[in-house]
C-alpha cells in the first residue's frame, strides 16, 4: 500500500515531514481554541454586569438585583479554610513519602490510594462530607464541613505534586548535607524543602484552585442558597461561588442572563488569578534555579 | 600513630552480593593513605564506611570493626552526628550546596550550633585559606557558590569540610572532573594539609595514586591485595596482581 501511494503521489520525504507538522501545529492550536472560546464567551457575556455595587453589594430581589459579595467572602473563607487543613497535612504527607518511607507493600498501598483519592467524583466527597463532618461529627452544614470536605479533595493534588517537587531535589544535596554531620530533618529542612517549595506552592495553588470552584463537595456540607448576612464563625454555613451560579442558572426563574455570566466571570477570574500565580512562581523559580 | 584501624571488615550489598571482603589496614594520621584499584573494588564502600555514609545506602556490615581513636564507629551506640564533624569527605562530583559561597562554608558549623559571627568568619577565612581558595573569592563570599568553575567548587567542597576541623578527610575521586591546573592545586593542598589531618583519597587514576600516596593500598574485587609505604607499592610491588595493574596491563 504506502509502494502504491508513493506512485500515486510522488511526494519527497521532506514535504512530508512538512506536511505532518503542519497538521500537528494545526491540533496543537485546535486544543486551544475551545479554552479561549469559553473565556472570550464569558467576558463578553459577563462584563457588563461588572461594577462595584455587583462586587460589594448583597442579593436583592430574590437575586436577580444586587451583588454577590456574600458568595465571593463565602469562597474566599473556604478556599483559606481547605488551605488550613490540606497544605500541612498534604506537605508532610510528601515529607514523608519522598524522604522518609522506605518502599515495602504499606507505602506502595499508600501511593495507590492517594491517586485513586484523586480519581474520585466530587459529589462522592460531597456525600462523604455530609456523612462525616455534617452528621457524625455534628459540625452541621458549616465552613468547617465543607472546608474539610475540599481539603480531602484537595489532598491527592497537593501531596502528589509536593512529592514531585521534593524528589526533584538532587540527592547529592542530601549526601553533602547528611556528611557534613546534619541529620536526616535538618536536610530536610534547610536545603531539601527550601529548594523544592516554589513546586509545592505551585501544587498548593493548583489544589486550592480546583477547590475554589467546586460545586458537589460543599453542596450539602456547607453552601448555603441565600444568606442576608455574611458568616461569622467557621460553623455558619456560607454561600460560594460556584454554587450561587448553580442557584441562579438553574433554581431562580426569570434571572437576568447578565448576572449569571457576570457570576461565572468573577468565579473564572479568581481562579485563573491563581493559576497565574502558580505558573509565575514556577517559571520564575526555574529561571532562578542553579542546578 | 594509626589514627584509622580497620580489623577484618567485611561488607555486603542488601542483595547479598559481597562488597568488601575481610579487610584489615591500619591508616596513620598526618599522611595520605591512597587506596585504588579498578571500579568496583569496594574502594568507595570503604571510604563511605570511615563515616557511616553507607547507612544512608543499602550496604550491611557482616562483620568487622572500624576504630578510630581506638572507638569502634560501627557500633550502633555510635554518634554518627559527630563522627561525621570529625570525619569530613569530599566527594567525585563537586556539590555545592544551592547558597553562597559563605553559607555553604558555614553550614556545618551552624548545624553544629555554632552562631557568634566571628568564629564563623573566622571559619571562613581559615579553610579558605587552607583549600588555597581564599584570594580567589574573597571578595564575592556572598555570591552563589554555583557561580564559580568547577575546580573552585571542588575547593570550595574541601573547605567547606575543613570548616568543620575534622581530624580526617575522606576524598573519593576528587579531581575526577577536574583540568589538570585544578587537579594540581587540590594536590598541592593535600600535601599541605596532611601535616595537621589524616587523609583518605580514592584517586581517580594511578599516575595520581603514585603522586600522593605516602601509603598505598591496592584493592580488587573486594579484597586488599597489597598495602605499604607508597614508595614501595609504586617501584616495586610484592603482588604480581598489584604490578600488573599499575604497569597497565588491567584495569
Amino acid at each position: 500500500m504506502p509502494r502504491l501511494m508513493k506512485h500515486i503521489f510522488p511526494l519527497n520525504r521532506h514535504l512530508i515531514q512538512r506536511l505532518g507538522f503542519a497538521g500537528l501545529t494545526v491540533m496543537a492550536f485546535l486544543t486551544v481554541l475551545p479554552i479561549v472560546a469559553v473565556v472570550i464567551y464569558i467576558i463578553v457575556q459577563g462584563a457588563p454586569a461588572i461594577s462595584l455595587e455587583f462586587l460589594s453589594d448583597f442579593p436583592r430581589g430574590g437575586m436577580r438585583e444586587g451583588g454577590i459579595l456574600p458568595a465571593i467572602i463565602g469562597t474566599i473563607y473556604l478556599t483559606i479554610g481547605t488551605a488550613v487543613f490540606s497544605v500541612p497535612l498534604g506537605i508532610a504527607a510528601a515529607i514523608y513519602l519522598s524522604e522518609y518511607a522506605a518502599d515495602t507493600p504499606l507505602t506502595r498501598t499508600i501511593r495507590i490510594a492517594i491517586i485513586n483519592l484523586a480519581g474520585i467524583p466530587s459529589v462522592v466527597y460531597g456525600l462523604f462530607g455530609l456523612g462525616l463532618f455534617v452528621l457524625f461529627l455534628r459540625f452541621g452544614t458549616s465552613i468547617l464541613a465543607a472546608s474539610l470536605t475540599l481539603s480531602i479533595m484537595t489532598l491527592p493534588v497537593i501531596i502528589s505534586t509536593a512529592e514531585e517537587a521534593l524528589r526533584s531535589v538532587p540527592q547529592a544535596f542530601r549526601t553533602v548535607s547528611i556528611s557534613l554531620g546534619a541529620t536526616r530533618w535538618q536536610t530536610i529542612r534547610r536545603i531539601v524543602l527550601k529548594e523544592a517549595l516554589p513546586g509545592i506552592i505551585t501544587g498548593v495553588i493548583l489544589g486550592l484552585e480546583r477547590a475554589a470552584g467546586e460545586t458537589a463537595p460543599i453542596l450539602f456540607t456547607g453552601a448555603a442558597f441565600f444568606l442576608p448576612r455574611l458568616p461569622h464563625s467557621p460553623f455558619d454555613a456560607t454561600m460560594a461561588l460556584p454554587y450561587h451560579l448553580f442557584v441562579i442558572s438553574t433554581q431562580v426563574p426569570e434571572m437576568p442572563i447578565k448576572i449569571q455570566y457576570g457570576t461565572a466571570l468573577v468565579l473564572l477570574v479568581f481562579v485563573l488569578a491563581m493559576n497565574v500565580t502558580a505558573t509565575f512562581i514556577r517559571s520564575r523559580a526555574r529561571a532562578k534555579r542553579q542546578w | 600513630m594509626n589514627k584509622i584501624l580497620i580489623e577484618s571488615l567485611s561488607l555486603q550489598y542488601s542483595d547479598g552480593t559481597e562488597s568488601l571482603r575481610n579487610v584489615s589496614m591500619e591508616i596513620p594520621a598526618n599522611a595520605i593513605t591512597v587506596l585504588f584499584g579498578p571500579a568496583g573494588g569496594g574502594k568507595s564502600t570503604l571510604l563511605r564506611c570511615l563515616n557511616r555514609l553507607n547507612d544512608l545506602a543499602d550496604v550491611q556490615v557482616v562483620e568487622g570493626k572500624v576504630l578510630i581513636d581506638g572507638e569502634n564507629i560501627l557500633a550502633p551506640q555510635t554518634d554518627v552526628i559527630a563522627l561525621r564533624r570529625k570525619v569530613g569527605m569530599v566527594f567525585a562530583r563537586p556539590v555545592v550546596l544551592p547558597m553562597s559561597i559563605r553559607a555553604n562554608l558555614t553550614y556545618g558549623l551552624e548545624l553544629a550550633g555554632e552562631k557568634r559571627r566571628s568564629k564563623l568568619d573566622e571559619a571562613v577565612e581559615r579553610s579558605l585559606r587552607l583549600a588555597a581558595l581564599w584570594d580567589e573569592v574573597k571578595d564575592r563570599l556572598d555570591d552563589p557558590a554555583i557561580a564559580l568553575s568547577g575546580g573552585q567548587q571542588q575547593r570550595l567542597c574541601l573547605a567547606r569540610s575543613l570548616a568543620l576541623q575534622p581530624e580526617i578527610i575522606l576524598l573519593d575521586e576528587p579531581t575526577s572532573g577536574l583540568d589538570p591546573i585544578s587537579t594540581g592545586k587540590v594536590e598541592a593542598a593535600l600535601q599541605e594539609l596532611k601535616k595537621d589531618y589524616t587523609i583518605v583519597l580514592v584517586p581517580h587514576s594511578v599516575q595520581q595514586a603514585a603522586r600522593t600516596a605516602d601509603y598505598a593500598a591496592f584493592f580488587l574485587q573486594g579484597e586488599l591485595i597489597e598495602y605499604g609505604e607508597g614508595s614501595v607499592i609504586f617501584t616495586a610491588p610484592k603482588e604480581k596482581r598489584t604490578e600488573d595493574y599499575i604497569t597497565g596491563r588491567f584495569g
